[in-house]
């Protein structure tokens, strides 16, 4: 299913098979790696291109990235285009202004990059570890779940957690909002929502 | 969505109210766009704004902003009068000659039971009358006095062409050609899709709305049949599976009800639960309402889900009020009872209602732990970015968290659209710096707390130290993994269609579920999604027989791979479509064939009577909800929390009168006098919410924030084109450009002029647009009865020329 085909690679493929064929038919078999050196390549010829939807609405349009790296060992990807899939049943290519400048936001100048941390009163953040910071959520949420979870209101047991709240984001993935529901629900907890009132 | 995106070229009517899609889902509304261009279709639009939509409508009627139900009950009235509604479909179709119980009654703008301290219904008498047999009575004439059919008749009487102009401020002539074009698609060859969005939900009465639209729906017959349904344009990119998966205070994943602590047994639970036919050999999925629980339980706690312990029940936690919403979490919160929140992906400082009231919420907390791949102004909310933020940072003592994720780019996965599809995406690009995914950091919190509370205990460790978690990788399951969670496996061999299925296999669908502890399954409306066969949601074969607009093997549809919800209903009852030309499925004398997949049982035949329904105890549509609405069993007129004028329609009962509404929010709100002017809050097509402002392109686009008034408010307040105004509320204020436009006009409601305040909802104080203030400045704080969503759709405000925002470039 991951199989990626390029749209474009195909078509330089078929051009150079042509050139191939009809210049050396025609004699001019030594001028062939010049002819194919001079003509300015496609840029997008050497990229990748894989299958995404646009995360913006619920539409869902099917959009094509074309990155950069062929994903070997030390080679980072990046993705330098992005396009509507012409192949998608609903958007058939087409973009809206904010799904065609999706680009700029996979690369905007504010995306978080470190995991942060400010401390009570502090007027700055201090980039963290990972590990510092998982450590202390960790200690900080079962500190509160210890001293607040509610095992039994009379007789009843009910076994809930209602002094940290939880909120689930609407453009993540089934996959993402699965995993955060079996945790945050084997926790007990109960102070949570997602976007779906806004 | 009922139906699907590309199903709206088949429609004949199309009216989008609550909605604006062609400024937020424009792709989607090329559709409509195709039904204009290929199937002559109309479009209507009703809004207080003229919008995008709007600009290519057939027709354009305004209304004023909280007045849906007044507008959309005058035209079931005039369906009634006029003889315009699809008889047999009603008939066989709809609960219209049900015999509701005696004692149930609608009085001055109250149903029977309201209890005014607790701002709450006891629901006792909306019910059926139920026969010796045990079943609801019918009267298939439809003319016994307390059928709902002459009660729906009585309920919407009042609602005149008169009565609705004087409510809504709609022309009675442009009202009167809506109610015409809408009643073409009582023919059972025409139909009508119904395109909204937030402009309905966003109301104390938001899901009333949605049903007045849904009962004109039903007595059309245009609900399950190609280019008709009720077609609830999500929002988010995965909103709907984010629903779906339960996501919230009070469910569990596939619409199941996390119990309340009056439920202390499994066995208390699964009674209230129990499928109980109200006609005779009426089925229902959730007669399986079991199977889908245990499965549930099974794939959350596995072994240590036994019948002795009841499924592990005690794991889950119980409920001791309806829901702990985000509006309960902030309101608890802001008394000093919450000790932190843990944020995905999510910006509340910018989305709930009153932003003072978040800040001083948000400074009372202990922790506040951000991911996303941008920054948000919920994890910078005590920064102070002078009028736009002015907190004081030194005297906030609370710890911040910001942790950078990956974004959709950057990961693989499956989103659900609005058409219930669950489409797979694959990765393009390494997350820059030290980002992870909300699945590695959620993993790597969790992992954390289950080591801590196995070595040093704690309170009830249990459901942490037990959850299963059978991943190659434990701090980085990957979407595979979740994914083959959700669809289901079996844990013993299984007897399913006559063959067995050794343990260790993934589920075909739903329908092989067990309440024996023999299966696992996480959600079972996605079981499907990821068969033995393979990654169903990751299909790219965009083939569409018959033209129907399904393309039944892209990605993959719940429930089921259905396309069209209800489908059933688009033949008669004798199993012929209503409309050869809008062929859906048909009977075929053994067995239900065609293009979609059945919602039905695939042999049961039509002589069998089981209603096209079958998610409703009664196999049929419901006119009246039973009590199954927290505020009513039909839709009635109540005006916003704050509003310009009186209830005509009611003038005891002011605003909806089961919306929650807590003490100090009743407090906050604001009277006319003080605040004459309507405002409304809406989106622009150059952006998505807050996130766009991060990205160059749509900031140029949409540099600034500004507010949309009527030429005659800009004359009155002396406000020029594109100068600097002020607008504020009971609960605070903002500052922005205005736009002075013919989009906007007042509103003449029962003789006297609303003005219309619009106040789009793009800027913050972080990003490339130039800083501004979102509406949530100034909204008050009122959520639905049913769903706690927020009024940001009309509240009181007023305006005034200003100077500018001290950093203002010119």
């Amino acid at each position: 299913m991951t199989v990626q085909v390029s749209r474009r690679g195909l078509l330089k493929g078929l051009g150079a098979g042509l050139a191939g064929g009809t210049l050396g038919a025609l004699g001019f078999g030594g001028l062939e790696p010049a002819l194919a050196a001079a003509v300015r390549p496609f840029k997008l010829a050497q990229m990748r291109e894989t299958r995404n939807t646009c995360p913006y609405c619920s539409v869902a349009c099917g959009v094509i990235l074309y990155s950069l790296g062929d994903k070997s060992k030390n080679a980072r990807s990046a993705v330098m285009h992005v396009e509507g899939d012409p192949d998608h049943p609903i958007n058939r290519g087409t973009l809206c202004p904010k799904g065609a400048s999706l680009l700029d936001f996979v690369r905007s100048e504010t995306r978080t990059k470190y995991p942060q941390y400010r401390a009570p009163g502090a007027t700055e953040f201090k980039r963290v570890s990972w590990d510092f910071a998982l450590d202390r959520i960790a200690t900080l949420l079962k500190e509160d779940r210890d001293r607040n979870f509610v095992a039994k209101n009379g007789d009843l047991t009910v076994n809930r957690w209602t002094t940290t709240g939880f909120l689930g984001a609407s453009a993540t993935t089934n996959e993402t909002a699965w995993l955060t529901y079996k945790t945050v629900r084997s926790m007990g907890a109960l102070v949570f929502d997602n976007q779906a009132r806004v | 969505m009922t139906n699907l995106w590309m199903d709206i070229k088949h429609a004949d009517v199309i009216t989008v109210m609550g909605g604006n899609a062609a400024e937020a889902h424009p792709c989607g509304f090329k559709w409509v766009v195709e039904a204009k261009a290929h199937n002559n279709a109309k479009l209507i639009v009703v809004d207080p704004r003229f919008t995008r939509t709007a600009s290519v409508a057939d027709l354009y009627c305004p209304i004023r902003p909280g007045t849906d139900i007044a507008f959309l009950s005058g035209v079931a009235k005039y369906l009634l009068d006029n003889d315009r509604i699809q008889h047999r479909y009603v008939a066989a179709y709809t609960n219209a000659g049900y015999v509701v119980k005696e004692g149930y009654d609608f009085q001055d703008g109250l149903f029977t039971g309201y209890d005014p301290d607790k701002r709450d219904y006891d629901k006792t008498t909306w019910d059926y009358e139920i026969g010796p047999d045990g079943y609801a009575v019918v009267d298939e004439t439809m003319q016994h006095p307390r059928c709902v059919m002459q009660l729906l008749k009585t309920h919407v009487a009042q609602y005149t062409p008169e009565m609705v102009e004087r409510i809504c401020g709609s022309p009675r002539d442009k009202f009167l050609k809506v109610c015409e074009i809408i009643a073409t698609t009582s023919s059972p060859e025409r139909t009508m899709a119904s395109l909204y969005a937030l402009g309905w939900t966003h109301h104390s009465k938001g899901s009333q709305n949605i049903r007045s639209m849904t009962i004109v729906q039903t007595l059309l017959g245009n609900i399950g049949m190609l280019g008709g349904g009720m077609q609830a344009l999500r929002g988010h990119s995965n909103i709907q599976g984010l629903t779906d998966l339960g996501l919230m205070s009070n469910l569990i994943p596939g619409y199941l009800n996390l119990p309340i602590e009056k439920e202390p047994t499994y066995a208390d639970y699964a009674a209230k639960r129990t499928f109980k036919p109200l006609r005779p050999g009426q089925v229902s999925y959730w007669q399986n309402y079991g199977k889908f629980f245990v499965s549930f339980q099974k794939a959350m706690w596995g072994a240590k889900a036994t019948r002795e312990n009841d499924w592990a029940y005690d794991y889950l936690p119980k409920l001791d009020v309806p829901t702990y919403d985000v509006i309960r979490g902030f309101e608890l919160a802001k008394q000093g009872r919450m000790s932190g929140y843990v944020i995905q992906g999510f910006n509340p400082l910018l989305s709930f209602p009153n932003r003072a009231k978040m800040t001083e919420a948000f400074s009372k907390m202990k922790f506040v732990v951000v991911m996303d791949p941008l920054q948000t102004e919920t994890a910078r909310f005590w920064q102070n970015h002078g009028e736009y933020n002015d907190v004081d940072t030194k005297s906030i003592q609370t710890e911040v968290f910001e942790l950078p994720t990956t974004l959709f780019a950057e990961e693989e996965g499956s989103l659900s659209n609005s058409s219930r599809w669950l489409q797979w995406h694959w990765q393009a690009q390494e997350p820059p710096g030290e980002c992870r995914s909300d699945i590695e950091i959620m993993s790597g919190i969790f992992l954390r707390m289950k080591e801590a509370y196995r070595k040093d205990g704690g309170a009830f460790p249990d459901p942490i130290v037990n959850l299963t978690w059978n991943y190659a990788i434990a701090e980085s399951p990957t979407p595979h993994e979740l994914a083959r969670e959700l669809n289901g496996y079996t844990l013993a061999p299984i007897e399913a269609a006559g063959t067995q299925l050794p343990a260790g296999k993934q589920l075909d669908g739903f329908a092989q579920l067990k309440d024996d502890g023999s299966t696992a399954c996480g959600c079972w409306i996605y079981s499907g999604c990821y068969t033995e066969r393979g990654n169903t949601m990751a299909r790219r074969d965009n083939t569409d027989p018959g033209d129907r607009g399904i393309a039944p093997n892209w990605a993959f549809a719940w429930p089921a791979n259905r396309r069209v919800l209800y489908n059933r209903a688009s033949c008669d009852p004798e199993g012929k479509p209503w409309s050869e030309k809008k062929k859906l499925i048909e009977w075929n004398g053994k067995q239900w064939v065609g293009f979609d997949v059945p919602d039905y049982g695939v042999t049961t035949a039509p002589e069998q009577g089981v209603g096209p329904f079958i998610l409703n105890q009664e196999g049929v549509a419901r006119l009246w909800t039973r009590s199954l609405m927290r505020d009513g069993p039909f839709p009635a007129h109540y005006e916003p929390f704050e509003s310009p004028m009186a209830n005509l329609a009611f003038p005891k009962v002011k605003g909806a009168p089961a919306a929650r509404i807590f003490k100090d929010d009743l407090a906050d709100l604001g009277t006319s006098q003080e605040f004459p002017h309507v405002a409304t809050s809406y989106r622009l097509t150059e952006h998505f919410h807050g996130w766009t402002k991060h990205a160059k392109i749509n900031a140029i686009l949409q540099p600034e924030a500004f507010v949309e008034i009527s030429e005659e408010l800009a004359r009155e307040k002396g406000i020029a084109k594109g100068s600097w105004v002020r607008v504020w509320s009971k609960r605070g204020s903002l500052k922005a450009k205005a736009v002075v436009t013919k989009r906007v006009k007042p509103l003449i409601c029962d003789g006297k002029p609303v003005h219309v305040v619009g106040i789009p909802q793009h800027w913050g104080f972080i990003g490339h647009t130039r800083k501004g203030w979102h509406p949530n400045s100034l909204t008050p704080v009122v959520g639905d009865a049913n769903t706690e969503t927020p009024e940001f759709k009309a509240w009181l405000v007023n305006i005034e020329p200003t100077t500018p925002p001290s950093d203002a470039v010119a």
